[in-house]
């Protein structure tokens, strides 16, 4: 789509060694981020170019990469475009900044995404748990931990198929 | 010299009468104006997201219903939606006018709730109790196409699994007479009432600016001047071929929010009149015979027919990978299924956009400077439903 | 007006309990005259949390009323209140508020678990709910469903009716009720 790499170009320009990957084959077009420069070029998106709603924000796991993500959706409501923007990092230091300044509807979701994953954002006016206990000792949505309760009595685990 | 002010802390609970929902706020009122308010969530957390990386695809639907309890039958198909998106399914046209109707049936009962309780909240018990017994009707219409009542599990992935006997035509037919007279009085009843009006109009003011910034859909932000409708902006299920107007409101206050459910189910009674007199003659599923499973009387007698059975109940299906963002209207905004498969039987990452946990968090913002009486029916008119908070 | 032809009204009354009637005077016992009134009073608190909520709703509205069996106020408030109905999914974060309910609520008091999630965890076999509230609190009826239709938690009220009738005045003092108690954790 011409829209789509006229936006990659001046992406690039903009920002150079900003964009990772690029992806057109899915439903929505997808660009990998480099995560030094998530700010600049949701900056840049926001107000340049028109993507002003911020319609999601979630993490993701992929423990064979030992990578954890976070994918955004945006959406320019004047011109019914969407964007889907991705970001990797190691998840042993899972440290990422924070776009509550410039979307402020990004608030809470990135303290779901702490509570579920554990990353780290900087910047973020309140990161506790939203979700879970406060005194959780683990980030449940990572794939290494179980879906039941681990201390749990009344349920026996072969007669459930686990 | 400042005269030292002490601000009294109030716990407005997780167990209140005036929160639908278990959800916190403490809350520092100066007399009877609100500082400052910080919300607590998470009392019925319920993990749906690692519980849907543990379930076949075809047994995740009975965990969607239970997102915005109020009007199950939207994100059952959103999820079914999400699913054929992935699969690059395309459903006939009598599927889809099916589910239209079906759609706005939930979104009318979803309105209903919403507004006779914030009738309550101001003190008249009456319209609740006249509406809820239209609600009872589309029970019944539900009881009859599904078998449940409230968490409907309605529908396949593909279409559904029995046509519309007569019975439900014949319900449908009877409560779209019905509902009108009684949507008519209920209005008559609070549309112009000098106490409802003094008790909502500039209350809860939110601006379409400060709307959009903090993520808001569905009717709150139609209720500040902007017409942004998923079911037009990124049109599913045929919406195209129908015609309905998107009712917008100018100052975004409880008012403005009560009047547009209003006349939303205006507008979806007028959908479904349409939808019965256009329903085109047509299977009633799609032919995706690794997701949708065969009728009862192969089933007993063919093979093929029992194996497909099994394979598709314990999702044994191998499912294409990739990853879909797929949106539908429901009662309260944009709901949002972002999937991911890599091919195994279960998602490898499914995520809800949840319209509800995205505008909950301005409503500190909201209430700043409001009274205490305000803020409770400013919380009752943004429809908080508790299940999607906290998913 | 009222028409001479028309037939009266029949009222409807609570059976009297057994007692030996005579000449301007009824004789029964304490338990049951006490028995026969909290039967047909109780107050609920409608401790609402999830689906099984609007389910309880749709008994309250006028379609189904839940008011004609003496439930007429439900109370909010747990000082005021008979019975708790704990409807819907309860998890670990909500369950030190529900015991606190508990708490403040004054004898005799009754419990009734409306639904799956809050008789044993319902479908939710996950790390953040509570596998049923009797983990928490004592339960005296569990009304099983998901959610159940309204007439299946009529049942249970009935239940919770028959048990406030039968109930011995001294119940709440006996030493089984206070070990009860004790293995919750109540003192």
């Amino acid at each position: 789509m011409d829209f789509n790499n006229d936006l990659i170009a001046s992406l690039k320009t903009e920002i150079p060694n900003g964009v990772l990957a690029v992806d057109s084959q899915t439903d929505i077009f997808t660009v990998t981020l480099e995560r030094s420069h998530l700010i600049q070029v949701m900056a840049y998106l926001k107000t340049a170019v028109g993507f002003s709603f911020l319609t999601d924000l979630c993490g993701i796991h992929y423990p064979d990469l030992l990578s954890l993500g976070v994918v955004y959706h945006l959406h320019d409501l004047k011109n019914n475009r969407r964007i889907r923007l991705k970001t990797f990092v190691n998840q042993d230091n899972p440290v990422l900044d924070s776009v509550t300044a410039i979307f402020p509807a990004a608030n809470w979701m990135e303290r779901e995404t702490y509570d579920f994953f554990g990353i780290q954002f900087e910047n973020h006016p309140c990161l506790r748990r939203i979700l879970n206990e406060d005194d959780m000792s683990y980030f449940p949505m990572r794939k290494e931990y179980p879906l039941e309760d681990a201390s749990r009595t009344d349920k026996q685990d072969d007669m459930f198929g686990r | 010299m400042s005269l030292d002010k002490e601000y009294l802390t109030i716990n407005l609970g997780p167990t209140h009468p005036a929160t639908h929902g278990v959800f916190q706020n403490i809350i520092q009122v100066d007399g009877e104006r609100i500082v400052s308010a910080e919300p607590t969530i998470g009392y019925i957390h319920r993990a749906f997201e690692k519980l849907a990386e543990h379930r076949p695809f075809y047994q995740i639907t009975p965990i969607t219903d239970r997102l915005n309890y109020c009007s199950s039958p939207i994100n059952n198909i959103g999820w079914h939606l999400a699913v054929e998106k992935l699969l690059a399914v395309q459903t006939p046209k009598r599927v889809d006018y099916m589910r239209v109707i079906i759609m706005e049936l939930a979104r009318i009962s979803d309105h209903i709730i919403c507004n006779s309780i914030l009738g309550v909240d101001t003190g008249a018990f009456s319209g609740f109790l006249y509406l809820f017994k239209q609600r009872e009707f589309i029970y019944e219409i539900y009881e009859e196409i599904c078998g449940t009542r409230l968490t409907t599990n309605i529908g396949r992935i593909g279409g559904f699994e029995r046509d519309f006997n007569d019975i439900v035509f014949e319900k449908l037919e009877k409560f779209l007479l019905s509902f009108k007279e009684a949507l008519e009085e209920f209005e008559s009843l609070f549309n112009r009432n000098r106490i409802f009006m003094d008790r909502t109009i500039g209350v809860g003011k939110i601006s379409s600016q400060m709307a959009l910034d903090y993520g808001f859909t569905g009717p709150n932000l139609r209720a500040t001047g902007v017409d942004y409708d998923v079911r037009v902006m990124s049109t599913y299920a045929s919406y195209e071929d129908f015609e309905f107007d998107i009712p917008i409101g100018t100052t975004g206050d409880t008012y403005d929010r009560f009047m547009v459910r209003n006349a939303e189910m205006w507008q979806s009674l007028s959908i479904i009149r349409q939808a019965l007199d256009k329903m085109p003659i047509g299977p009633y599923f799609a032919d995706v015979p690794e997701f949708y499973l065969p009728p009862k009387q192969d089933v007993y007698h063919y093979m093929e027919a029992l194996i497909y059975h099994f394979k598709v109940v314990m999702g044994e299906i191998p499912v294409p990978s990739g990853e879909i963002y797929s949106a539908v209207e429901a009662g309260n905004g944009e709901l949002g299924f972002y999937l991911v498969s890599d091919g195994g039987r279960t998602p490898f990452r499914l995520h809800f956009r949840r319209p509800c946990f995205i505008y909950y968090q301005a409503y500190p913002k909201i209430i700043e400077g409001e009274l205490l009486s305000d803020a409770i029916i400013t919380l009752s008119s943004l429809n908080v439903i508790a299940g999607e908070l906290d998913a | 007006m009222t028409n001479p032809n028309q037939e009266p009204k029949k009222v409807n009354m609570a059976d009297a309990p057994e007692g030996i009637q005579g000449q301007g005077f009824f004789l029964t016992s304490l338990q049951k005259a006490v028995g026969l009134a909290r039967k047909h009073s109780l107050w609920p608190l409608p401790f609402a949390t999830s689906c099984c909520g609007i389910e309880f709703m749709a008994t309250m509205a006028s379609h189904y009323d839940f008011a004609r069996f003496g439930s007429e106020r439900p109370s909010f408030s747990p000082r005021q209140a008979d019975l708790l109905m704990v409807m819907g999914t309860v998890a670990k974060k909500l369950g030190p508020v529900l015991r606190q309910v508990y708490e403040q609520m004054a004898e005799p008091k009754w419990v009734m678990a409306v639904g799956a999630c809050a008789s044993s965890g319902g479908i939710f076999d996950t790390y953040s709910v509570l596998q049923g509230i009797d983990k928490v609190i004592p339960v005296d009826v569990y009304v099983p469903g998901c959610p159940p239709r309204p007439e299946q938690i009529i049942d249970g009220l009935i239940q919770i009716q028959e048990l406030a009738s039968k109930e011995s005045l001294n119940r709440r003092n006996s030493p089984e009720y206070q070990a009860l108690l004790n293995q919750y954790g109540f003192q």
